[in-house]
C-alpha cells in the first residue's frame, strides 16, 4: 500500500473508529469516513415489550451525528451507506433463527463477515479506496515465509476482538487495516481528546448493536410479531410461515437421565451453562447442559456434567494455514470471555475440525464460535 | 481545489447573485417589522408586497392569492390541514412528494384505536412512464371528497402531471384541487387559471431564491383554516413575522423565472439535458426512467432526467462521483442520511435492484455545456469501475 492510496474508514460514531480516523488523518493519508446504516431502531419500536424510543444507541441518528461530527473535524468526506437489506438478511434472521433453534447465536461475527468486511469493502472498493481501517482491535500482517496475512491478537488483550474476526479470508485481510491494534483503550481516548472529538469520553457499547437494552428475549418476541403481521420482502427466509410465535418453542425440562421435572416456556430462554431463571426448584443447583431442538426439551444437569473434552467446529475458516494437514497443537477460545484453552486440532472432513482439549471445558456452547490460536495469531475457527 | 460541478438542482439551486444583492439590504439597514406603522415597517411592508407581486406574476394569480410560508412543505401542509376535516375523503398521488404524502398519511391514521380513521385517502397510481391517469382521479371521486391534490411535476423524474385535466375533472365535481408546483415553478410557464386548481405550492429554494420561504397560492373564496395562530399576518392566514429576506429573495427569483422563459433558458436547458440524457443511454444496460416499453416518454420540466445503470448500486455511484467533484442524487435520504430505494420509482413498476440503481441528473441556471462534458467524462468510466467490482453484475455477466 502507497501512502497516497485511499483508505475508507468504518465509522460507527464510537471513540475507536473515530481515533482511527483521526490517526490516518495525522498521518497524512487520504481518508473517506463510511458509516453503515443497518437496521433502523425505529422499526420494532411500540412493539410489545420494545421500548418506544431507542437514543443513543448503533444505527441510531445519534451516532451518525457523532461519526459526522469528527468527519467535519477531521476535514474528510463522510457518507452513510444503507445497508439494512443485506443486514436483515445475513445477520438478524440468522441470530432469530439460531435462537429458535436453541443455540446462542453471535451476530457480531456474521456482520463482520458479511457487511464490514464484504459489503463495505465492497463500496469502498467502488469509491475508489482499496482499503478498510475499522476500529477493531486486532492486528493484521503479511507473513512473508506463510505466504499469507495473519490475524495476530492485539496488544491490549482486554480488547482482543479477534474472536470475533475469524472468518475473514485472505482477500478480506489483505485490504483491512486495524490501527489500533497496538494501542491501549486509555491510549485511544487520550489521542481522541487530544484531536479533539467530541467523542473522546464517549462510554464504550456493550451490547448486541440492534438489540436495544440488551434484552433479547424482547427483541425476538417483537421482530417475530412483526413478521407474523407483516410478511418480509426478503425472499429466501428461512423462518416459516408456522414459526411466527414463540410458543411454539415451550417444552419440557429433563434432567440428564432423561426425567421430566417441569416444563419452560420456550427453548430460546436458555443457553448452555445457565443456572438462573430456570423455573425448577430442587436441592443442589442445576445448570442447562443441554438444548433439543427437534423435541424443544431442555435438558438440565449438575455442573461437572457441563463439561468436555471435545469439539466439533463445522464451517471453519483458516487464516494462518491452508489447511490442518496434521494434527496441530493450538490453544482454542470457545465464547468471547474464555481464556484459550490448550488443545489438539484435526480435520473432521472438508470444512470440519476436531478439538480436543487437554483439560475438559465447562459449556461448548451450540452457535458459539471457536477460535484457534498458536500464540497470538489466530490459526483460525469455525462454529459448534 | 477540484472543480466540482452540480447538477442536482431539484435539491436545491444556488441563489442568483442578483437574488442574494436584492435580500442583502433586508438583512441589514432595512430590519423593519413588516406589521409596524413607523418608516421601517412601512418600508420592508413595501417590500414584502412587491414580492408579493412578483410572486402572483408568475403564477398568473392575483397578489392577495399569494401567503408566504417557510417553504413548500408548509404550504403543503397548510393547503391539506387547512381545509380537510374529520370524515372528509382525500385524493392524492402514490408519486407525491412526502410533503404531501405524509400530510396525507397522518390524515388518515386511526385517531386512537378503537375508532375510526379521520379521513380516508385515495392514492391513485401511476404508469410506467410515471403518469397519473386523469380518468383513475375521476373514478376515486365519492360523495364526501374534499381536496384532490396531484404534484405538477415529480421531483425525482421531472414528469409532467395532466394537472389541467385533473383541474377540470377538480371543478366538475366541485372539489378542491392543490397542486405541489416546486418542481414545476421557474421551469415551465405555470397559470393556476389554466391549471383550475384551488391551491398551488412553490418554494423560493428551487427556483434560485432562498432556502426557508415558499408561497402557497390560496384561490380567492378558498375557505381555508390557518395552522399557525398568533398575529393576523398574510391577511391571518399564515400568522408569524414575516420572513422579509427570504420573501424579497422569492419576489427577485421569480421574476428571474419569468425573464428566463422570455429569453428561452427552457430551450437552451432542454438542450443540455437530452445531450446528456443521450449520451448516458448509450452506455451498456441503461434505461430512461420517465418512458414506457415502447419508448414513449411522458412530458417533462426540461432540466430533470432520471436513468438507471443495471449492476450498481446508485449510492456509491453518488458517492463516487461526489468524490470526483460532481453532485447528482439517488433516491431520498433518511433521516440518518442513507439512502432509501425511491417510491416514486417503486411505484412506477420499476424493481427496487433497479430503483437503486437509478440516479437522478438536475440541471439549473448556472449550469452550462461545459458541466455536461464534465459530467460525460466523469460518468462512464465511473459506472464501469463500479460494475468491475459489484457481485451483482459479475454473476450478470457471466450468466450472459
Amino acid at each position: 500500500m502507497t501512502d497516497s492510496e485511499t483508505i475508507a474508514v468504518a465509522m460507527s460514531g464510537g471513540v475507536d473508529s473515530s481515533a482511527v480516523a483521526a490517526m490516518l488523518c495525522a498521518e497524512g493519508r487520504n481518508v473517506i469516513g463510511l458509516t453503515m446504516q443497518l437496521w433502523n431502531q425505529r422499526r420494532l419500536a411500540g412493539h410489545p415489550g420494545m421500548p418506544e424510543s431507542v437514543q443513543g444507541r448503533c444505527c441510531s441518528i445519534d451516532d451518525v451525528y457523532d461519526a459526522r461530527r469528527v468527519a467535519e473535524t477531521l476535514g474528510i468526506p463522510y457518507y452513510v451507506v444503507n445497508h439494512e437489506e443485506r443486514f436483515e438478511r445475513d445477520v438478524v434472521r440468522p441470530f432469530v433463527e439460531e435462537y429458535l433453534a436453541g443455540r446462542t447465536p453471535i451476530p457480531c461475527s456474521l456482520c463482520n463477515n458479511h457487511l464490514k468486511f464484504d459489503q463495505l469493502l465492497i463500496v469502498a472498493r467502488q469509491i475508489g479506496a482499496d482499503h478498510v481501517a475499522t476500529g477493531h482491535y486486532a492486528q493484521v500482517a503479511f507473513d512473508e515465509q506463510r505466504h499469507r496475512w495473519l490475524l495476530k491478537r492485539p496488544v491490549d488483550r482486554s480488547k482482543d476482538q479477534t474472536y470475533f474476526l475469524f472468518g475473514l479470508t485472505q482477500e478480506q485481510l489483505s485490504r483491512t487495516l486495524f490501527p489500533l491494534g497496538g494501542m491501549t483503550k486509555p491510549e485511544v481516548r487520550e489521542l481522541a481528546r487530544r484531536c479533539g472529538l467530541v467523542v473522546a469520553d464517549k462510554p464504550d457499547s456493550q451490547e448486541i448493536c440492534f438489540v436495544p437494552g440488551g434484552d433479547y428475549k424482547s427483541f425476538l418476541e417483537a421482530y417475530l410479531n412483526e413478521q407474523g403481521s407483516a410478511p418480509t420482502r426478503i425472499s429466501g427466509d428461512r423462518i416459516s410461515g408456522e414459526m411466527i410465535s414463540t410458543k411454539m418453542l415451550a417444552g419440557e425440562m429433563v434432567t440428564t437421565d432423561g426425567k421430566v421435572i417441569g416444563e419452560h416456556a420456550g427453548v430460546h430462554n436458555f443457553t448452555v451453562g445457565q443456572r438462573k431463571g430456570l423455573g425448577v426448584a430442587t436441592g443442589s443447583p442445576l445448570y442447562v447442559i443441554q438444548i433439543k431442538n427437534d423435541t424443544k426439551q431442555v435438558v438440565v444437569g449438575k455442573n461437572e456434567e457441563l463439561y468436555s473434552r471435545t469439539l466439533h467446529a463445522c464451517r471453519v475458516n483458516l487464516i494462518a494455514t491452508d489447511e490442518v494437514r496434521e494434527p496441530m497443537r493450538v490453544a482454542v477460545k470457545i465464547r468471547h470471555r474464555h481464556e484459550p484453552a490448550p488443545a489438539i486440532i484435526e480435520a473432521a472432513g472438508p470444512d470440519d475440525v476436531l478439538v480436543t482439549f487437554d483439560e475438559p471445558q465447562r459449556a461448548i456452547t451450540p452457535g458459539q464460535a471457536a477460535v484457534f490460536y498458536d500464540g497470538d495469531i489466530v490459526v483460525g475457527g469455525g462454529w459448534m | 481545489m477540484p472543480r466540482r460541478v452540480y447538477l442536482d438542482n431539484n435539491a436545491t439551486t444556488p441563489v442568483l447573485p442578483e437574488v442574494l444583492e436584492a435580500m442583502r439590504p433586508y438583512f441589514g439597514e432595512r430590519f423593519g417589522n413588516a406589521s409596524s406603522i413607523h418608516h421601517h415597517g412601512q418600508d420592508t411592508r413595501a417590500a414584502v408586497e412587491r414580492a408579493r407581486e412578483s410572486v402572483a406574476a408568475l403564477l398568473g394569480c392575483r397578489a392577495s392569492e399569494i401567503v408566504f410560508t417557510s417553504g413548500g412543505t408548509e404550504a403543503d401542509n397548510l393547503a391539506i390541514f387547512g381545509l380537510v376535516r374529520e370524515g372528509d375523503h382525500v385524493i392524492a398521488s402514490t408519486i407525491e412528494h412526502h410533503a404531501v404524502l405524509n400530510a396525507c398519511k397522518h390524515l388518515g391514521k386511526d385517531k386512537d384505536k378503537d375508532e375510526k380513521a379521520r379521513c380516508e385517502v385515495t392514492y391513485i397510481p401511476v404508469d410506467g412512464r410515471g403518469l397519473v391517469d386523469p380518468a383513475d382521479v375521476k373514478r376515486a371521486i365519492r360523495p364526501n371528497t374534499k381536496l384532490i391534490t396531484i404534484m405538477f411535476a415529480n421531483n425525482e423524474t421531472g414528469v409532467l402531471q395532466p394537472v389541467a385535466e385533473i383541474g377540470k375533472i377538480a371543478a366538475e365535481a366541485d372539489i378542491y384541487f392543490h397542486t405541489d408546483a416546486v418542481q414545476a415553478a421557474g421551469k415551465i410557464a405555470i397559470d393556476v387559471n389554466d391549471i383550475g386548481c384551488d391551491l398551488l405550492t412553490i418554494s423560493g429554494h428551487k427556483v434560485h431564491g432562498p432556502q426557508g420561504v415558499g408561497a402557497l397560492y390560496i384561490r380567492k373564496g378558498t375557505d381555508l383554516e390557518p395552522m399557525l395562530y398568533g398575529g393576523s399576518h398574510e391577511r391571518a392566514r399564515r400568522a408569524g413575522t414575516e420572513n422579509v429576506p427570504g420573501i424579497v429573495g422569492l419576489g427577485k427569483a421569480a421574476e428571474f423565472a419569468m425573464e428566463g422563459f422570455k429569453i428561452g433558458e427552457d430551450t437552451k436547458t432542454a438542450t443540455m439535458r437530452d445531450r446528456l440524457e443521450r449520451e448516458l443511454l448509450e452506455i451498456e444496460a441503461t434505461g430512461l426512467n420517465g418512458s414506457d416499453l415502447n419508448q414513449e416518454r411522458a412530458p417533462r420540466v426540461p432540466n430533470t432526467t432520471n436513468i438507471y445503470f443495471d449492476g450498481i448500486e446508485g449510492e456509491s455511484l453518488v458517492i463516487a462521483l461526489d468524490l470526483k467533484g460532481l453532485a447528482v442524487s439517488t433516491g431520498a435520504a433518511c433521516s440518518a442520511g442513507a439512502i432509501e430505494p425511491s417510491h416514486v420509482l417503486t411505484a412506477m413498476g420499476l424493481r427496487q435492484d433497479r430503483a437503486k440503481a437509478s440516479i437522478r441528473f438536475s440541471l439549473g441556471k448556472q449550469n452550462t455545456a461545459e458541466d455536461v462534458d464534465f459530467a460525460l467524462g466523469l460518468i462512464p468510466e465511473t459506472v464501469a469501475r463500479l460494475r468491475e467490482l459489484s457481485p451483482v453484475w459479475a454473476r450478470k455477466v457471466v450468466s450472459r
